[in-house]
């Protein structure tokens, strides 16, 4: 095999692992505002675990897809054009949650926040599920024709591997994000996301290890296979340090989990980016898919820079927002907005005024 | 409609709606950084709330930037399939350097910056911002190299029948690019400029109308100070620093746009002549600038327009620096095309039905005569504009008249007006290539394509028919709620984006308070024990 497209194969997998690892636990918690949090107290405490990283962490998923582009167009022309529904469907997810981040606490009244509570959770539940149905998909199969469009229609992308590689993505982000809330709050949500962690985990990563199987059922090797092993044991491990309420360890288990997942499921498929279920002959590989030595060297270069510059500054995005966060931090009031089309007296105070009346509004629900 | 008239509108509207939101998130990033260390280096009060007020609306906007900007990285392989098989050894790099080095940086610093008021200390809290800034603008470089690519593909050779790229640094580097950056950027500014001017102006106006500030016998300002928060003498300076700021923003970028463009305009005449050309409907070759030419536009064969009022020589100043060179019409430029690039789309399946139908050289005139006229228009007025409200405020108050009051905070459409219209000007203008021809004999020039063979094989008119109606709906309703919010925070002043100005007026003792209540000169050192964040949600 080549050495350079043998590299960036590498080097995407390795983003999307980032991605699912960082990303999975935001888009857990934002499933978690519907499914976890018991009043809006606890949902800004939710919210503002990610608020400082989300955007940052979602960057992944750009660079996961823009590497593709330049690293292996055809891969990445095929993938999207094939996908273009379910696509579309997480674009529309992706949009809306990232909008009601910033939007939810804007405006001061209940029915807005629930608007945009049900657009966090929704979009995340969404966009989880179609990004794991989406690399189920390109790890498993499509029916890409010779010049690696697909064939048989907007649905023709269909298969139980898409439903797998969805709810196993969704499933993991849940629990992900348990720990990663354990971890980060302090006081009665702490105790809970814990406790929910050590219930629902030896359910919850049954899907990811399922799609892992099946990966290695259609294209494994022994090395995939140990991985495959010792993913099972890191997630053992999570669960027995999370009982023991060892957060930080139980955090980083299930991380240790994720990296043998995606090491396994990405080592199985290799050398094949796209298998194509109407003929072999048609699969897309890191030699037929991938862009030239020279483009590939230059951004190998960039990258050898680049990445762990980004992985330093947003480690230490972690460090400084490093403290847990609680209930008791919430403040009272935001999307507070003062009456200022009131008629003013001057150098008087209002006391009786419109201005006086409409102003200090309590946000509390 | 086929596939590829639906893929085009679906690329045009989610294009032109992205770029309403990225000129203010450059531009008004750049000024919020210079007036946060305006409040660094001189710890005035104005500025802090001139930040905060600012900051607020600034981010109210940057996310919807980054909601749609996910779109834009995604259709070209979900719509634009053969495009990006075809381009993507050149043109995904600078795609995949904008998300590593610019949108990580613009991200990633600017969480810190909205939730680290208190946990960083003021000058890292400041360098973020500026980092996070920087990180757009160079964003908005790697875009531009894709982009100019597509408009003058350099730095490549054909391998197999794809462009194949061997040199980076004359990618990196086109000259294309290095003019259209700064075109962009200052753009970009002019959006900010009339932004602040406009929202600057309605709230001094307002001051005036509700008897805060009033006017003394020699015609200048005298601050006062209503017992409402927020609305103090540190107010009238918020607005009055904002108004200036934003006109001399706004002054200086129409100049730097007039500047550069005009390089632009000089670099297109010779790479890509047919736009220009169609730019001024200039059917033969001559020297005339067209003021105002009627007729039938859209008409391809060129006979039916009329030029009622030509300045002579104009365009050949616009075009070669002197007034009497002959600049060649959309006639003879057709000859040039057809004899360079053929009559027909070749017969070959990837172009669908559309294999084998005559070539259309001559762009859709009706939107590159009027997209040039009112990109120039807007950017002109807007700066006028900016110019006679640096006059009429030059004592530090504005006039009264609930009207100009009006025309102001309307005029900050223009330079979106503007924008838009230069960037359809110059997409439309490039067709019928999705990568237009590099005329320079130097290797390239076989490197083009056909927006027709660009388009998706695989996906069907129904699936883009769908993501459309999804996508502009979308688009809509988020743009009123967007604009909704913009208005409600713009008009809510300074209290809206710092209501601890107002717990601490109204003693509002509630719970833990997460900001510094009252003394608005001394956020920004980390606070008590307790703050673990800056609540922004």
């Amino acid at each position: 095999m080549e050495l350079l497209p043998t590299v960036w194969f590498v080097a995407i997998a390795v983003l999307w692992t980032g991605y699912l690892f960082l990303e999975g636990f935001d888009l857990g918690v934002g499933m978690l505002m519907k499914l976890f949090a018991r009043n809006n107290t606890d949902r800004r405490v939710l919210l503002n675990t990610i608020g400082p990283v989300w955007d940052g962490n979602e960057v992944w998923l750009l660079t996961a897809a823009g590497a593709t582009f330049a690293a292996f167009p055809l891969w990445y022309a095929s993938l999207f054009s094939a996908l273009y529904l379910p696509l579309l469907i997480v674009l529309v997810a992706l949009i809306f949650r990232a909008v009601a981040f910033e939007y939810r606490g804007k405006v001061d009244s209940p029915r807005w926040r629930t608007v945009w509570d049900w657009a966090i959770a929704l979009g995340s539940f969404i966009a989880a599920f179609g990004i794991g149905a989406a690399l189920a998909l390109t790890t498993t199969g499509l029916p890409i024709d010779s010049n690696g469009d697909r064939q048989g229609g907007p649905f023709a992308w269909f298969s139980g591997y898409a439903v797998l590689g969805g709810f196993a993505v969704v499933a993991f982000a849940l629990v992900h994000a348990l720990a990663f809330l354990a971890l980060k709050t302090d006081g009665e949500v702490r105790h809970r996301a814990r406790r929910w962690f050590v219930w629902l985990a030896p359910l919850a990563l049954l899907p990811l290890l399922a799609w892992m199987v099946a990966v290695q059922l259609l294209s494994g090797k022994p090395l995939t296979w140990i991985l495959v092993i010792l993913g099972v044991l890191a997630a053992a491990g999570a669960w027995v340090l999370a009982r023991k309420g060892a957060e930080g360890k139980a955090f980083g288990a299930l991380g240790a989990f994720l990296v043998c997942a995606t090491a396994s499921i990405f080592g199985a498929a290799f050398p094949v980016v796209i298998p194509s279920t109407l003929n072999p002959a048609f699969n897309l590989t890191i030699s037929n898919a991938s862009s030239s030595a020279y483009t590939l060297g230059l951004m190998s270069i960039v990258a050898a820079v680049g990445l762990p510059l980004v992985i330093a500054y947003q480690a230490w995005t972690y460090w400084v927002f490093r403290r847990r966060v609680s209930a008791a931090h919430i403040p009272a009031a935001h999307g507070f907005l003062p009456a200022i089309g009131a008629k003013v007296l001057v150098g008087h105070a209002a006391p009786g005024g419109p201005a006086a009346k409409r102003a200090p509004r309590d946000a509390g629900e | 409609m086929d596939a590829l008239e639906i893929a085009r509108w679906q690329f045009g509207i989610t294009t032109v709606y992205h770029f309403m939101m990225v000129p203010l998130t450059i531009g008004l990033g750049l000024v919020v950084a210079v007036i946060q260390t305006l409040w660094y280096r001189t710890g005035k009060v104005e500025y802090l709330r001139m930040t905060k007020f600012w900051g607020k609306l600034f981010l109210i906007n940057f996310i919807m930037g980054v909601a749609t900007g996910i779109v834009q990285e995604f259709q070209f392989g979900m719509a634009w399939s053969e495009y990006s098989r075809f381009v993507g050894d050149v043109f995904g790099a600078p795609l995949a350097l904008e998300a590593l080095l610019a949108f990580f940086v613009e991200s990633t610093f600017l969480g810190l910056w909205i939730f680290g008021w208190k946990q960083l200390r003021r000058g890292v809290h400041l360098a973020c911002l500026w980092i996070a800034v920087i990180g757009s603008v160079f964003s908005a470089y790697f875009i531009i190299v894709a982009n100019s690519w597509m408009q003058h593909p350099v730095g490549v050779t054909m391998v197999n029948g794809r462009p194949v790229m061997t040199d980076a640094w004359a990618v990196f580097t086109n000259n294309t690019a290095m003019v259209a950056v700064p075109h962009t950027l200052f753009g970009a500014l002019a959006v900010a400029g009339a932004f602040l001017l406009g929202i600057a102006w309605y709230h001094l106006w307002r001051r005036r109308h509700d008897g805060i500030d009033t006017v003394g016998a020699d015609g200048r300002a005298i601050a006062g100070e209503a017992d409402i928060p927020g609305r103090d003498k540190a107010d009238y300076k918020v607005w009055i620093n904002s108004l200036r700021i934003g006109a001399v923003v706004a002054m200086i970028s129409f100049a730097g746009t007039a500047i550069t463009g005009d390089f632009q305009g000089k670099l297109m005449f010779e790479q890509q002549p047919m736009k220009m050309a169609a730019a001024e409907a200039a059917c033969h070759d001559g020297t005339g600038f067209s003021v105002l030419s009627i007729g039938n536009l859209g008409s391809k064969n060129c006979n039916d327009i009329v030029a009622v009022i030509e300045v002579p020589g104009i365009l050949s100043f616009l075009a070669k620096g002197d007034f009497n060179t002959e600049v060649k019409g959309v006639n003879s430029l057709l000859d040039e095309y057809k004899a360079k690039y053929g009559t027909h789309l070749p017969n070959n399946p990837l172009y669908g039905d559309r294999a084998g139908q005559e070539i259309q050289y001559v762009p859709v005139m009706e939107v590159t005569y009027w997209g040039f006229r009112m990109m120039i228009g807007f950017g002109g007025v807007a700066a006028l504009a900016a110019l006679l409200a640096l006059w009429v405020t030059r004592k530090g108050m504005v006039p009264q008249s609930r009207w100009i009051m009006r025309l102001a905070v309307f005029g900050i459409l223009a330079p979106f007006g503007a924008n838009a219209a230069g960037w359809i000007f110059t997409e439309m203008g490039r067709q019928p290539f999705v990568v237009a021809p590099n005329p320079d004999a130097s290797g390239v020039d076989q490197v083009f394509m056909f927006t027709a063979a660009a388009v998706s094989p695989g996906v069907s008119a129904v699936e883009l028919i769908t993501s459309l109606v999804v996508l502009a709906s979308i688009y809509a309703v988020l743009l009123v709620v967007e604009v909704r919010l913009l208005v409600k925070y713009a008009r809510g002043g300074v209290v809206s984006a710092m209501p601890e100005l107002a717990e601490a007026r109204y003693g509002g003792k509630k719970e833990k308070k997460d900001d510094d209540g009252g003394t608005p000169g001394a956020p920004g050192q980390p606070g008590d024990s307790d703050d673990v964040l800056a609540f922004a949600y």
